[in-house]
């Protein structure tokens, strides 16, 4: 693969260099290797039909070994004119190295705003890098058809919630909710960064975090702990081994009512399911009636430039479409549940795509805690609430010893957290 | 005067490529990784710290915990192994070699043939074989009557260890099994026969003559499980991922490793500690390994035929 790659760009450098005019290539480092069949078959050849003499080559890697792969392929000089951005540090990383190149003067990015562009920016903000492709978003999907069933409502409150789980597991039928500790990140993503924001109050708890005004023990970061450590008794048999994979299996098989998700599992959901049940979501619940809800809008994937690009024109020319309205409507319904950071409102056509994007309108978004600098150093936080969000769930720490060690974690390198 | 001898170069010449091949693909990398281990990045790029990066792994006390913790997780590793692998080696070996034994090459080549798998395949089988949801162990229980006694046994913090150390045993015992194997068979049947004339048969003829006989059999093959044990990696990592969970209680050195070496999702891969990781694990086996060449090889008797 990457052989006939590497073949048609020396190709295209080869003939390039010749007198007469040739198309210029541009290949686009990914990790979404789920979306080949979508870039080539829908956002390429809309590109390309409107911009004739540059063609696209999508060439992604997998997920896991996505930044390792990029890292070296750009230090070798062979990777791509367009790299994938990963939020916050790892692209940050690469654009003080040099490998990314400055695209603060595009003028698509006055399409978006500072938050959506705060994950490829420097500190400051003064230099942004990529342009924000799409977010995701936190919440719960349950099985509608199980629902109406039981004669269940989707919770608005705390309360409401483990009311809903008790008479699920009072009825036995279904698994409450489908959620296992055995991978560790399905503990802390779906579950700590999913409902904590409600907690710590979004964007507000996550600065003064970040400043060090608040500390990982007091209550609103201990707090969404003690709600995990409530989830136990509602999760399936032997969820201690039960895998992301296995809980993704239970939900869209019809054998667990709840799922706790994040957007992106719209697209992979709907076509496992194939219509044997309906699906509906619901944002996390808020401690009491009438509070302010927060929802996790996590700034996820972007578009850089390589700055060792050979062809910087037809690569600012591609990102500047990759900003426009028409790239943002295009990506959003070909990926439902990736949704897009322009400023512009994008006509969504999956209804629960449209559920989901909908609670941006009624509820405060922030990004997930951790990704943004508090996990520069070792030990690092991302990696560490995986370990305590697994571990609280299992009973093997309780809320506070797990919120302390997070703590002493962070402060053992973190200057602000140190005072 | 004696004339001098002639320089012979024969030998250097058919000891060449070996030790060419040998030195490229292993003792730079290994003099690389040592070298590594004593630099660290600081401002302008990369300083010498000297032992600083070992003060570190065993004097902060984070990294000494994760330290300490794989290394008591590696050795209780090693000792399932040593417990479970290689008595039943020996067992499967002793059976094998009775003659009235039908259907002994079968059982040889079916007994051998996990070996050969792939760690990744081995990890599925045994993670879907032990899943709580799919797999047919909790079923295959229930048919004896015995559900009770299934566990998430690869989820719990007290079994997951024990768990992945038995399914390497389960892999494994091929090797201890053909090597004793050969050994058992090499015994000449005079030996044998004189012992019977004595009177020596059945377990005591087992204890009293074909032990003996095979224990450098068995010496290396402790070695050899020593030195594939404190190596191991992929196993974990394939069945517990590189957090090696629940709670890092699979954690071994080889995950350690791993993770700090090339990183992992949000953390950066630091490669002076883990070539540190690295050097320690080196030490860790070297010791071993001499302990058991001066301490134990040269102790036992060999017997000419």
């Amino acid at each position: 693969m990457t052989k006939t790659i590497r073949l048609a760009l020396l190709a295209s450098t080869l003939l390039g260099s010749a007198a007469w005019a040739q198309d210029v290539t541009l290949t686009i480092e990914s990790w979404r290797n789920d979306d080949l069949a979508i870039w080539q078959e829908k956002i390429i050849p809309a590109f390309e039909a409107a911009n004739p003499g540059i063609k696209i080559n999508f060439a992604p890697s997998a997920p896991p070994e996505y930044n390792a792969v990029l890292n070296s392929k750009l230090d070798a000089g062979s990777a791509g004119d367009l790299i994938t951005c990963r939020p916050f540090d790892a692209s940050l990383e690469l654009f003080k190295k040099g490998k990314l190149a400055d695209l603060s003067d595009l003028a698509a990015m006055a399409n978006f705003s500072d938050v959506a562009k705060s994950a490829w920016q420097t500190d400051d903000g003064t230099q942004t890098f990529c342009v924000p492709m799409a977010s995701v978003i936190h919440g719960f999907i349950y099985n509608k058809t199980a629902f109406e069933e039981l004669g269940l409502t989707p919770p608005k409150t705390e309360a409401e919630f483990f009311a809903l789980l008790d008479k699920i597991k009072e009825d036995g039928t279904y698994i409450p909710m489908a959620m296992g500790t055995a991978d560790q990140w399905e503990a802390a993503t779906m579950g700590y960064q999913n409902i904590g924001p409600t907690y710590w109050k979004g964007e507000e708890g996550r600065k003064a975090l970040i400043e060090g005004t608040q500390k990982l023990t007091d209550e609103p970061w201990v707090a969404p702990f003690r709600q995990l450590a409530k989830w136990k008794d509602y999760l399936g048999d032997g969820f201690e081994a039960q895998t992301y994979p296995d809980s993704q299996n239970l939900f869209t098989l019809g054998r667990a009512a709840i799922y706790p998700a994040g957007s992106w599992e719209i697209g992979v959901f709907g076509p496992q399911i194939g219509g044997a049940f309906e699906m509906g979501a619901f944002p996390p619940p808020v401690p009491a009636e009438g509070d302010t809800c927060y929802i996790s809008d996590h700034t996820d994937i972007a578009l850089g430039m390589n700055a060792a690009t050979k062809h910087p024109e037809e690569a600012r020319k591609f990102l500047e479409w990759v900003g426009s309205s028409e790239f943002a409507s295009l990506y959003a319904n070909a990926l439902p549940g990736f949704f897009s950071l322009n400023s512009a409102p994008v006509e969504m056509e999956d209804p629960l795509a449209k559920e989901f994007v909908g609670w941006r309108e009624t509820c405060e978004p922030t990004i997930r805690s951790t990704y943004q600098i508090l996990s520069r150093g070792t030990p690092n936080l991302e990696n560490e609430t995986w370990t305590a969000s697994a571990n609280v769930i299992t009973g093997a720490e309780t809320p506070e010893a797990a919120a302390e060690r997070l703590q002493q974690g962070l402060a053992s390198w973190y200057a602000p957290q140190q005072q | 005067m004696a004339q001098r001898k002639a320089f012979r170069w024969h030998i250097a010449v058919f000891l060449a490529p070996a030790v060419l091949v040998y030195t490229a693909i292993m003792i730079v990398p290994l003099f690389g990784t040592l070298n590594l281990s004593l630099f660290n990045t600081g401002e302008g790029g990369r300083v010498f710290v000297g032992l600083r990066n070992f003060a570190t792994l065993f004097g902060d006390p984070r990294w000494s915990a994760s330290f300490w913790n794989a290394l008591g997780n590696n050795a209780w590793f090693f000792l399932v192994h040593m417990l479970v692998q290689n008595p039943v080696g020996v067992a499967l070996a002793a059976l094998l070699s009775s003659p009235r034994l039908r259907g002994a090459a079968f059982y040889r080549t079916a007994i051998f043939i996990p070996t050969i798998l792939s760690f990744v395949i081995v990890g599925f089988v045994w993670k879907l074989i032990l899943s709580p949801i799919w797999g047919i162990a909790p079923g295959m229980l229930d048919a004896v009557g015995l559900k009770s006694l299934f566990a998430p046994w690869l989820g719990r913090e007290g079994t997951a260890l024990t768990t992945l150390a038995l399914i390497s045993v389960w892999q494994f015992v091929g090797i201890p099994m053909m090597l004793i194997y050969a050994a058992l068979l090499s015994i000449p049947d005079e030996v044998i026969e004189a012992a019977e004339m004595d009177g020596v048969t059945g377990w005591s003829q087992f204890w009293k003559i074909k032990l003996p006989l095979i224990l450098p059999s068995i010496g290396i093959i402790s070695i050899l499980t020593f030195v594939g044990n404190f190596n191991a990696f992929d196993l974990i990592y394939v069945t517990q991922g590189a957090l090696a969970g629940p709670n890092f209680s699979t954690d071994i050195l080889g995950t350690f490793l791993y993770r700090t070496f090339f990183g992992f999702q949000l953390q950066i891969g630091d490669p002076h500690m883990g070539a540190t990781i690295a050097t320690a694990m080196f030490g860790i086996i070297l010791l071993g390994v001499s302990f058991y060449l001066f301490a134990i090889q040269r102790r036992l008797r060999r017997y000419q035929f």
